[in-house]
């Protein structure tokens, strides 16, 4: 064993320089999409033993420089990659990354929920060699080990869907690991682990965790990559940190010397680029119409907020901040812990006793974020995704009046500029613009009161989104109040009155008036983390009436 | 928002709108290219009223089973239990009518009944406890295949209340025995539900996206409680067409119709209303596979055969069905 150190670290050392050789590096890596330019001249480098963290907002390019690693995607020409001084031919066949020593953590951790810890920790040999005989005992015992190496204490029989979140990113880890390790030991060189935001669902205590796991494997002299929206998880993990701004490098920093505000400057961007031209009147004032009071669900906290009457309130924070939820729990849509809504003009009602049903009858409107399986049905015709919720208003004399919904939807449909504007085609045959036209005039045409949106506008094209803007827009000026819970800050500038940014499940900043820009919400999203870690809890402001 | 005027629908390819009309009636004319095959073939005894009056009369319990299983089919749940249903019923009215001279209007009461708790048990163990349809409806064959053996003591039983025979193959109109007219009757009923109410309308949504049921407000638990309720009682009023068709309850042969019915709903939901279920479709379906097997029995070949006519044409019809619409979504699978 101890021969084996030193010939692997006499290997680590280029002769001569005496300078030790990144595991990774990358030069130059540029990929478009058609026009798009998703990255453009990208170079960094991670050192063995290090924890190297990757930072940028959505879109910034860290999920397709991911993918070209992983060998899902091909960059465009002129790029060079190197693993452990060696140059490696891009782009990279899907699968090669194991071969070089590399392996992924992706978020949704890729294990099998019903199958044990054992199954899918030794997956890659269960599967992969040609076996006649599984020995189990040695499995088992090979399984022990692994989780041992690194103070695990799992069973190696227990269903990984009664595994904690924590304890099933901890064996994700333990498995990329594991997957690189033989190979590590072969060659005598470091490997690298990616992990690809496999915090945002986690506990507190339980990203401790993780980072003594991610400091145990840098202590092997592998590398991890940590890839996250956490700016404070980062600075605290890593050793240095690579930001990436609209698919460039906007900076590299030794984390020991830089600052939280550094570090989101450098996300976020200092150009106060283009300030859209709000579609709001910043002076406008809006009678409560509900407080929502102490609603929480599996994120969220119990928090407080109240909707103005024909406001546009925004909800944002980072991924798994816990404001995604809010819509849904207001609805009635999924199980919540606790939370009652108040309103300015009837009794007020708990959310435990909501349901969609209920929602509306009090003539709510849920628009889901997950178009095809929540929203719409594709394989359904326009008019009967269009009308779903007003079939019984047709049903006159025992008859469904079908040319009459036929014509609703049509005049629906212009009204809302679907194209092209037939009730009888497939929502399937729409583009997604289209169809969450049809699915946007279907609340709409019921005038609902309270209007609640997931990423309103995801998979949407720009026209589209005007388009959309604009029907919101209208509805709010007639009087319907509308929820928008949305991670694109662009839009919410666009279209908010307010914008409520959340943290850790809780509300910790309010936006409105002259701070509501794009670069103001992005930069109340990463300055977050810090406040919501001090007890000075949110209180909504009263809403002036 | 600006006015769109026109109508872009129209501007439809031909061709498109040809193919898809020429789906919708494609298996009618199969149908009757299969009459004028077996016509020429056998001009004498194959194209007599006798012999397509008893085909529709024969044929209706199956035709009725195969509307009880579009139904939960339609709401996305598989009720394979249908067959079983079919038997108890016909073995219940045997065992309380002859065997226990029991009235037979309180029987058909009672077997009604039975079709309503054997929906409410399949619901139970689907929607109470999640279990997949298909495992369920299995089990539940299974258990009242086995109740009737012991009830009847495997035998069949004869002499069944001749008033029941009466009103299902005792008198014609038009020329056909009765029985036909109760599955045309169940299938007019469902073609109003499906069609024209909103509870139609909710079922389709239910079988097609739960989730956007859920958010939409449709009690969707409610609704496919009542699909399966549903299919319990249509399984039961084919049993007692069944009876009613025979004069007596066999308990075996009714286990046959689960497949003819089957390969009748799915093969029902590649015409008249492509891509759906749809209970024309059905019907037209159920008379097609009779007339097939039929006119082979006529021809002379082989019981056997029967079993590969109907299977053969299940898995043929689904498959046509998916190759001609391409990726596009249906009802099917």
């Amino acid at each position: 064993m101890s021969a084996g150190s030193t010939a692997k670290a006499e290997s680590l050392r280029e002769p001569g320089a005496g300078k030790t050789l990144p595991v990774l590096h990358v030069t130059n890596i540029t990929k478009s999409f058609g026009g798009a330019q998703a990255l453009s001249g990208i170079s960094f480098t991670v050192m063995p033993g290090e924890v190297h963290g990757l930072l940028g907002k959505n879109g910034s390019g860290k999920s397709t420089l991911v993918k070209i690693l992983a060998g899902f995607h091909a960059p465009d020409p002129g790029g060079r990659l190197e693993f452990n001084g060696e140059h490696v031919h891009l782009p990279l066949k899907p699968g090669d990354f194991r071969r070089l020593g590399m392996s992924f953590v992706h978020q949704n951790l890729g294990l099998a929920p019903s199958l044990t810890v054992l199954e899918n920790l030794r997956f890659a040999h269960l599967t992969a060699e040609r076996r006649s005989f599984i020995n189990w005992r040695a499995e088992r015992r090979q399984a022990i080990d692994a989780l041992g190496r690194f103070g695990l204490t799992l069973d190696p029989d227990e269903r990984i869907d009664r595994l904690s979140p924590v304890e099933r990113a901890l064996l994700a880890i333990v498995r990329a690991f594991e997957e690189i390790r033989a190979e590590c030991a072969a060659t005598g060189r470091p490997g690298l682990v990616l992990l690809d935001e496999p915090t945002p669902f986690l506990p507190r205590e339980g990203v401790d965790k993780l980072f003594s796991l991610m400091r145990s494997i840098a202590a092997t002299g592998s590398s991890v990559i940590f890839i996250s929206h956490d700016v404070e998880e980062v600075l605290t993990i890593t050793d240095r940190i690579t930001v990436l701004r609209d698919g460039r490098v906007a900076g590299e920093l030794e984390t020991a010397r830089a600052t939280h505000d550094q570090v989101v400057e450098q996300i976020v961007g200092r150009s106060l680029a283009r300030r859209a031209e709000p579609l709001h009147d910043p002076t406008a004032t809006h009678a409560p119409y509900v407080r929502v009071d102490a609603i929480a669900g599996a994120t969220l906290q119990p928090t407080d907020f109240t909707i103005g009457k024909g406001e546009i309130l925004g909800l944002t924070g980072l991924i798994g901040s816990g404001y995604e939820e809010a819509p849904y729990l207001i609805f009635g849509a999924r199980p919540c812990q606790s939370g009652v809504l108040n309103f300015a003009e009837r009794p007020s009602i708990t959310l435990a006793d909501m349901s969609p049903g209920r929602a509306i009858g009090l003539d709510f409107a849920l628009l889901p974020g997950d178009r095809q399986n929540a929203s719409g049905v594709d394989s359904l015709s326009v008019v009967d995704n269009m009308l779903l919720p007003d079939v019984d208003r047709f049903f006159r004399g025992g008859f469904l009046r079908r040319s009459a919904m036929a014509q609703e939807a049509r005049a629906l449909g212009a009204r809302y500029e679907v194209r092209p504007n037939d009730p009888s085609a497939k929502l399937s045959s729409l583009s997604g613009g289209n169809a969450q036209k049809v699915l946007i005039a279907r609340w709409m045409n019921r005038r609902p009161k309270l209007l609640l949106l997931d990423e309103p506008t995801q998979g949407v094209d720009v026209g589209t989104r005007v388009q959309i803007y604009g029907a919101l827009r209208a509805a709010a000026s007639s009087g319907t109040s509308i929820v928008c819970a949305s991670s694109d800050a662009e839009q919410l500038a666009e279209i908010c009155d307010r914008v409520l940014v959340f943290a850790r499940g809780r509300i910790c900043r309010e936006i409105a008036g002259a701070e509501l820009t794009k670069d103001g919400i992005a930069e109340a999203c990463y300055a977050s983390i810090n406040l919501s870690g001090g007890g000075e809890h949110y209180r909504p402001t009263a809403l002036a009436s | 928002m600006t006015e769109v005027t026109g109508n872009i629908s129209v501007a439809r390819p031909g061709r498109i709108r040809f193919g898809r009309w020429f789906e919708r009636v494609a298996l009618p004319v199969v149908w009757l290219g299969l009459i004028a095959v077996y016509g020429v073939a056998m001009p004498q005894s194959f194209l007599t009223w006798g012999n397509f009056s008893i085909l529709f009369a024969s044929y209706a319990p199956v035709a009725m089973l195969a509307l009880a299983i579009i139904v939960p089919l339609t709401a996305g749940d598989y009720d394979l239990s249908v067959g079983a249903t079919l038997t108890l019923a016909s073995a219940v009215i045997g065992v309380l009518n002859v065997w226990m001279h029991m009235p037979i209007l309180l029987v058909l009461a009672i077997v009604i009944v039975i079709g309503v708790i054997v929906g409410l048990v399949n619901a139970l163990f689907i929607l109470f406890f999640r279990i997949p349809s298909l495992v369920v409806t299995l089990g539940t064959t299974s258990v009242m295949t086995g109740l009737v053996q012991w009830i009847t003591n495997s035998s069949t039983i004869g002499g069944i209340d001749n008033a029941l025979v009466m009103a299902v193959v005792g008198g014609r109109l038009f020329g056909v025995p009765y029985a036909f007219y109760y599955a045309l009757a169940a299938a007019i009923i469902m073609w109003y539900v499906f069609d024209y109410t909103p509870l139609g309308r909710r079922l389709l949504f239910v079988g097609r996206g739960r989730e956007v049921a859920r958010l939409n407000g449709i009690s969707v638990d409610r609704v496919r409680l009542g699909a399966l309720v549903t299919s319990g009682v249509l399984s039961a009023l084919a049993g007692i067409l069944y009876a009613g068709v025979l004069g007596s309850a066999d308990p075996y042969s009714g286990l046959n119709f689960l497949l003819p019915a089957f390969a009748a709903a799915f093969l029902g939901a590649t015409t008249i209303l492509p891509g759906r279920f749809n209970p024309w479709g059905v019907i037209v379906a159920v008379y097609f596979l009779a007339t097939g097997i039929t006119g082979l029995t006529m021809l002379g070949i082989p019981l056997w055969v029967t079993n590969v006519f109907n299977g053969g044409a299940l898995i043929l019809a689904v498959t046509v069905s998916q190759l001609s619409r391409g990726r596009e979504a249906t009802d099917i699978g």
